[in-house]
């Protein structure tokens, strides 16, 4: 076991344009840090001890991530914050990830899906990212998109076996299609926030990115035999903080120890 | 016949004694085969099983940087159990027959996880003492006669002796902290130093297959012996940290050069091994619902392996 983490350097000054970056660095982090919980409440109940591991493997890589992004916030936000008061002493409402990542795991079957919505998104942006003009978020970008090459060839892989495997496995990899189809459009759906950010050149066009998903998507969909939903009404609000029921449980756990003892160094 | 066997096992036994590896290959008696079996896979169960009491964790971790931490150590816990399991495959088992032994309660893994972890400090003693102890059980098997078993073992020991670092680490945060930080620290402690003390295993007395076990060289030293190694380890660590170890018969013998402690409950002991302790339900039910809830996911995996293998051998043909 290693705590393979390095924290980026510090920055020697913050300029204009870069502090305008905070919220969206936030909502990286935030989407990073929520889904790495719940993926690993999976460790120690996979389906085959292999994916244990897996699942386990890809929540280290996002919350090293999530880190990366938080103590850059800190740093853009300069007011002595830290990664963890970032993570650990902000309410539900001012989390800005996307509805997709809170959903609970309930089965593999949903658990693919949701990974694999995300990755496709993760993936593509952080490819844009790493040529972004900001050259911090792009060095994070840099190190994130290798890992997250290696989810999304996971999340595709399994997305089709479930598929492309028994009639059981179809049925319920339908059905968590189906059941969350509906939060994968937030995803390239910009915030106010980010159509200023993506104005100004400060954030990747989601339009463009939005074909790039469609075209993985489709391949994947096809290899795995399934078809691609179509005309799905699209929930958002999270990236807001307008969240599902979810998060609040979520948060109450992941939040539990700095709430009860607040202050204290671990 | 019996005769070439008896010459057999006696070349065997001088193999061991001259500290020469049994390899897969290699002729072995019957129940040094079953006995490391028996061994290999309840040290694998442990290190699945184990999973879970730290596992309880991972969700409420105190901090971003502990939180990684943790999880990296209970995925440690998974790559060991494959390393363990391949071990005891090369003696001509299976794991879905190791795993079935398992989940019918046939084969057994460490009591220690039977116990709750039931605040952040318990993460701090497992790591601290569980795996403390571990490693003294474990070290002398990166010599033990097997080969497979021997050189699984010499990776496993590197990373134990993180764990118990980052656990000692956890207690020291704890000990330098807040008042209600450094009562977290001794109550855990309080909880965990006598099932710690036990996982060495029943006194020499009452361990009818230490003997032979180290007649073979798969055991290096008794139980007896290495638990008297851990007290004398831990008790000044202990002190170290400003704790108090929650036994009034500790004290140093200078005549021995060891600690004196007290006698380990010993009904308790069996109790947990009988299936009794707090957790030994959860636990195993946990296991054997991973299991038939992931049933359906193992199935597609071949079900589409074959599909793909078909549609290969249908291309390759054409």
């Amino acid at each position: 076991m290693t705590d393979d983490f390095t924290p980026t350097p510090a920055l020697a000054t913050v300029t204009e344009t870069q502090r305008k970056m905070l919220p969206f660095v936030l909502q990286l982090a935030d989407t990073s840090l929520i889904l790495a919980h719940r993926l690993s409440e999976w460790c120690g109940h996979g389906p085959i001890l292999e994916q244990d591991l897996a699942m386990a493997n890809i929540a280290l890589d996002l919350l090293g991530e999530a880190r990366s992004y938080y103590q850059y916030a800190a740093e853009l936000e300069g007011q002595g914050r830290t990664e963890d008061d970032l993570a650990y002493l902000r309410p539900a409402v001012e989390y800005r990830n996307p509805l997709l990542v809170e959903q609970p795991n309930q089965d593999f079957a949903h658990t693919i899906v949701r990974q694999f919505l995300y990755d496709a998104f993760h993936y593509h942006l952080l490819l844009q990212l790493q040529q972004g003009p900001d050259a911090h978020l792009a060095a994070i970008a840099e190190k994130s998109v290798k890992e997250a090459a290696y989810h999304i060839k996971w999340s595709s892989e399994w997305l089709i076996r479930l598929g492309d495997g028994t009639d059981e496995s179809r049925r319920r990899i339908e059905k968590a299609i189906r059941n969350l189809w509906r939060f994968g459009g937030e995803l390239t759906m910009p915030t106010a926030t980010e159509q200023t950010l993506q104005a100004a050149g400060l954030v990747p066009d989601y339009a463009a990115l939005q074909q790039q998903i469609n075209a993985h998507v489709a391949r994947v969909f096809e290899e795995a035999t399934l078809p691609v939903p179509e005309n799905v009404f699209a929930q958002q609000g999270g990236k807001d903080g307008r969240h599902s029921e979810h998060l609040g449980y979520l948060l109450a756990e992941l939040q539990y120890m700095q709430r009860t003892y607040p202050g204290m160094q671990w | 016949m019996e005769t070439l066997e008896l010459t057999q096992e006696e070349q065997f036994q001088a193999r061991i004694d001259a500290d020469v590896r049994i390899e897969p290959k290699d002729w072995m008696p019957e129940a040094y085969r079953k006995t490391l079996i028996r061994q290999i896979s309840q040290h694998a169960h442990s290190e699945l099983v184990g999973m879970l009491p730290e596992g309880n964790w991972i969700t409420r971790a105190p901090s971003l940087k502990r939180k990684s931490i943790l999880l990296a150590k209970v995925q440690d816990e998974a790559g060991h159990g494959l390393y363990l399991y391949s071990a005891a495959e090369t003696l001509g088992t299976t794991r879905d027959q190791m795993l079935a032994d398992l989940h019918s309660g046939k084969a057994k893994y460490s009591s220690i996880f039977n116990y709750p972890t039931l605040s952040w400090a318990d993460m701090g003693c497992v790591g601290w003492l569980v795996d403390g102890a571990a490693i003294l059980n474990q070290v002398p098997l990166c010599r033990t006669s097997y080969g497979p078993y021997a050189r699984a073992m010499v990776r496993v020991c590197k990373e134990e002796s993180f764990h118990q670092r980052q656990g000692f680490e956890i207690m020291q945060t704890l000990c330098e902290g807040a008042p209600e930080q450094k009562a977290m620290a001794q109550e855990a402690l309080n909880r965990w130093w006598w099932p710690t003390l036990m996982m060495f295993g029943p006194a020499d007395a009452d361990s009818p297959n230490t003997e032979q076990s180290m007649k073979w060289r798969i055991k290096r030293f008794t139980n007896d012996e290495l638990r008297q190694k851990f007290v004398d380890m831990m008790v000044p660590q202990a002190e170290f940290l400003g704790l108090t170890v929650p036994d009034e018969k500790v004290q140093w013998n200078e005549a021995r050069q060891a600690y004196d402690f007290g006698e380990v409950n010993w009904e308790e002991f069996w109790n947990v091994v009988k299936g009794n302790g707090l957790c030994n339900q959860e636990r195993l039910q946990a296991r054997v619902d991973a299991w038939e809830e992931g049933a359906w996911v193992r199935e597609a995996a071949l079900a589409h392996a074959a599909k793909r293998a078909g549609r290969e051998l249908a291309k390759s043909a054409a």
